[in-house]
């Protein structure tokens, strides 16, 4: 029987296998941030191990920096004193960072792929559940915690017990104005939030074929939030196309090598998957959250759904309570939802192409009277290209924010904040409660219904302008 | 890592399911550098915001057991979650499911979760809103959950269950193989690249 594509991933990256025992796979990127590796570098610290290959891992300062103001020292103590103790230790242990104000600085999951450090056949870490993002190249990509981070820091190895695989099957041509985030959302609201826990999920069929490589990031990024431990497409010609010429891309002979073997990474005709989905790409619309975790979703068409409509009782009872949380009324058309803010960033949509589509709908309209918009690009690289494509004058001609780049208001760890009680049509990754600042709100939405939102004040599409 | 063999103590129903990590701390409390002192986040918001909140009731104060619905620990990779857990004094969470990373994250952490049926956590929360001074047994060494005559096997596979039952480093371990690590960089494609 042949193998899954997350077969030869693992396969490939295998280090030692013992009945009884989990694998152990090497990692070929670590990625690390400011937040989940203090503690981590102070393990090895304390055992006086060094970081095995500092080499094979690159730091980058996203989730807590500002997005204004950058060229002065964090104003918050605690940021400051993680954003320095990582600059400490990247200096200590000789590992590559990209600080604030570096032009290559972003998030972690914006600027692998920007560099050409994502790529195909890799087993890439990060401590960030969204490491799932790497995915798109057909890379074995996963998020894991301090203790892991610690682990490839002193052996660039982890411990792992080989996971299911599951195929999410979508063919046809999406219709106007539905996105990859319509795609991911629809997948989680059909699955759940637990729906892929335990597995690694391949994303296939024509619908992700004809996607952009920022597109199927989108859609891999998201995995974690159906709880797949890793998100997956094959690579393909657009995966190349994207990959050449990039800083860190393969050259010459070298390239023609690589090609030639990413060409051998994808599911043999008869392998078998443990699970599949599918789901009719003609039958998606565009598709919002109404509750507090991302599985709790509907096309926008819809109403906020009643909680005794649900058969099972945990999730009746958790739809109360996100109705509750969120201020909204069963039967309320999801349409006429006001919010107060519009994000658009993240590492879900923060690239250029998230930026020109939200440009392209808000040109020459004013935002909604009350309504504030932040715009984030994922990493200076793409701020600097926004700017150069004149993307900047058209959102702060609308009456938008454009700001430094970073994580940002997707979880508030810096000064961008829901307020108690506030509204957002958020393009990032997660509604739970208090997510994006205490008592905020969250509906999660493409960044197309982003830009018709901020246009008319409350949940729309550009079909709707 | 603490050594696991078998812990006996009272235990609090937290009926809720999808309790994401946002939820068990806050992403404000994760910029300490340490890796003790989170107990304060813990559940911040609902111990804040909801004065009936389970961990505000007097009657499940000292309780070293959290009972969860399903899906418990989905979201964010952050390892300040079962920190946080460790630092209140819970030592064991059970719930019908957990999200892959938390579950991970809190083997190797020394907080052991349990995986028990729904209909079994219903009951067990049951009894326990009944009787808060029941006393809960979890028994690493037969894989078994205990109380009120009530006794239920968990799964837990051989490999984390040793290494919880000695309270083994994985790094130590992996250590122990670097040689075959050293073989496999020998083999690794050229053109992979380098973060400098």
């Amino acid at each position: 029987m042949g193998k899954t594509l997350a077969e030869k991933l693992w396969d490939s990256h295998n280090v030692r296998s013992a009945p009884g025992e989990p694998d152990l796979l090497y990692i070929d990127m670590h990625l690390i941030h400011e937040v989940t590796s203090p503690q981590a570098f102070d393990g090895l610290r304390q055992a006086g191990r060094p970081v095995r290959r500092p080499d094979l891992t690159l730091a980058t300062e996203d989730h807590n920096v500002p997005t204004m103001n950058i060229d002065q020292p964090i104003a918050d103590l605690t940021s400051r004193t993680q954003v320095e103790t990582l600059r400490r230790n990247c200096a200590e242990f000789g590992v590559q960072l990209f600080s604030m104000g570096n032009v290559e600085q972003g998030i972690v999951h914006v600027i692998g792929p920007q560099l050409g450090i994502t790529q195909p056949g890799m087993t890439i870490v990060c401590g960030d559940s969204h490491t799932s993002t790497h995915g798109a190249f057909g890379a074995l990509a996963f998020g894991i915690g301090t203790s892991q981070v610690e682990h490839v820091l002193a052996t660039q190895t982890l411990p792992m017990v080989r996971p299911k695989t599951m195929a999410v099957s979508v063919n046809g041509e999406l219709p106007d104005g539905v996105t990859a985030k319509d795609v991911i959302l629809a997948v989680i609201a059909k699955v759940g939030t637990g729906g892929g826990a335990g597995y690694v999920v391949e994303y296939r069929g024509t619908t992700f074929d004809a996607m952009s490589m920022e597109a199927r990031m989108t859609v891999c990024n998201m995995s974690i939030e159906w709880g797949a431990r890793a998100g997956l497409i094959a690579p393909d010609e657009t995966t190349f196309a994207y990959l050449k010429g990039r800083p860190h891309a393969p050259t010459g002979a070298e390239w023609d090598a690589a090609v030639e073997y990413w060409r051998s990474l994808c599911t043999d005709p008869d392998a078998e998957y443990d699970a599949e989905v599918s789901l009719d790409a003609e039958s998606l619309a565009p598709f919002v959250t109404w509750g507090t975790n991302p599985g709790q979703g509907a096309p926008l068409s819809e109403t906020v759904p009643d909680p005794e409509s649900f058969e099972d009782e945990s999730e009746r009872t958790a739809a109360a309570k996100a109705l509750d949380y969120m201020g909204l009324v069963a039967g309320t058309p999801l349409r006429q939802i006001k919010v107060d803010t519009v994000f658009v960033g993240s590492c879900t949509n923060g690239r250029i192409e998230d930026l020109r589509a939200v440009a392209d709908i808000i040109k020459g309209r004013s935002i909604a009277d009350g309504v504030r918009m932040l715009v984030v690009p994922g990493s200076m690289r793409v701020k600097a290209q926004a700017e150069q494509e004149g993307l900047d004058s058209i959102f702060k001609n609308f009456g938008a924010e454009w700001r430094e780049a970073g994580c940002s208001m997707c979880l508030g760890m810096n000064p961008d904040q829901l307020a108690p009680g506030e509204r957002s049509a958020s393009t990032s990754n997660r509604n739970f409660e208090g997510r994006q600042g205490k008592g905020g709100r969250t509906h999660l939405v493409s960044p197309l219904v982003a830009a018709a939102t901020a246009i008319t004040g409350h949940l729309a599409s550009p079909a709707d302008l | 890592m603490d050594k696991f063999t078998v812990h006996t103590g009272r235990a609090v129903p937290l009926r809720r399911s999808n309790v994401d990590t946002d939820q068990i701390i806050p992403a404000v409390y994760l910029k300490r550098v340490t890796r003790t002192g989170f107990e304060d986040g813990l559940f911040n918001a609902w111990r804040q915001n909801e004065p009936d909140f389970v961990l505000n009731q007097p009657r499940f104060e000292g309780a070293t057991v959290l009972v969860a619905g399903p899906d418990f620990g989905t979201g964010s990779s952050r390892e300040h979650a079962v920190w946080a857990l460790l630092d209140y004094g819970f030592k064991v969470v059970i719930s019908p499911r957990f999200a892959d990373i938390f579950r991970g994250n809190s083997l190797k952490t020394g907080l052991l979760t349990v995986e028990l049926p729904e209909k079994v956590v219903n009951r067990l929360w049951d009894d326990i809103e009944e009787n808060p001074q029941t006393e809960v047994t979890i028994d690493l060494t037969e894989r078994q959950v205990r109380w009120s005559g009530e006794v239920h096997e968990f799964v837990l596979d051989d490999y984390t269950r040793w290494r919880l039952l000695e309270g083994l480093d994985d790094i130590g371990l992996t250590l122990r193989n670097v040689e075959m690590i050293d073989v496999y960089e020998q083999s690794r494609k050229p053109w992979l690249p380098v973060a400098r």
